[in-house]
């Protein structure tokens, strides 16, 4: 397949429209015939960090990357940054206020769940400049599967 | 057992998803975190849950998740279960509080979302 590579917008705060980028994902693997789990791994991969988007980076964006062997998501943001990245990836630790809660976010399960859903992830952020965030899913041998 | 007997179980009303009744679920969570459904093994589950925001059908999207089951008698507001009924997801409410409708369901065989009882 040949390369391809579409950007969505992410609205910060925005709690009505939070995940409509990762569904545009998810939408957009299903017209390609990518293997389900392939797709719901990076569709949960996704969600979960377009949420803490929302929920802590201000504006940010979440675009989808087609290789020939991989598939790269990488979200990023114009938020406050992560101060402690290997705190911020233990299970449970979290940040979030009670308006996240009432939700259904912010147990502290977000990068957790992307690190164990992705087959790489790499996060660089820096104390007041924002947050990018890189995972990649390999393909099978060959490419995708049907 | 067949969505429609879920209902049955938890004297619950269809909200949307008529054309689902007979899909057949075998696996139940219960979480108010969406975390947590997303971290579990949730395709085809029904998700119990007291969240009512849209958050809860992007997350039974995302998921997978077969059916999403309203306790406590909540009812989503409207726009939530218009986008459920685009997307195909049923939701059902259920006067019972969580832990009756969970017991309930686990009468009746259903697992949890890891296949154990």
């Amino acid at each position: 397949m040949s390369k391809f590579k579409k950007s969505f917008h992410i609205k910060g705060r925005d709690f009505i429209r939070a995940g409509e980028a990762s569904i545009n994902v998810q939408n957009l693997l299903k017209s390609m015939d990518f293997d389900p789990r392939l797709i719901r791994r990076v569709a949960i991969c996704g969600y979960e960090s377009e949420m803490n988007v929302v929920m802590h980076g201000g504006d940010g964006s979440l675009s989808l990357e087609v290789d020939t062997d991989k598939l790269i998501l990488e979200i990023s943001d114009d938020g406050p940054g992560i101060v402690d990245i290997d705190l911020a990836m233990q299970a449970g630790y979290s940040t979030a206020n009670d308006d996240h809660r009432e939700m259904g976010f912010g147990a502290g399960m977000g990068l957790p769940n992307m690190k164990k859903n992705s087959d790489q992830i790499h996060i660089e952020s820096n104390n007041g400049q924002g947050t990018v965030v890189r995972m990649i899913f390999f393909l099978p041998e060959g490419g995708k599967t049907d | 057992m067949k969505l429609s007997e879920i209902m049955e179980t938890l004297d619950a009303t269809l909200l949307t998803g008529e054309d689902k009744l007979d899909k057949i679920i075998t696996r139940c969570g219960a979480s108010d975190l969406m975390s947590d459904v997303l971290a579990a093994v949730s395709e085809d589950c029904i998700l119990l849950t007291g969240l009512t925001t849209i958050q809860v059908i992007r997350t039974a999207m995302v998921a997978g998740v077969g059916a999403v089951a309203f306790v406590r008698g909540k009812t989503p507001p409207p726009e939530v279960v218009e986008m459920a009924g685009i997307q195909g997801l049923p939701l059902i409410s259920s006067p019972y509080s969580m832990f009756v409708s969970c017991g309930r369901l686990h009468a009746c065989n259903l697992t949890g979302l890891n296949g154990q009882r």
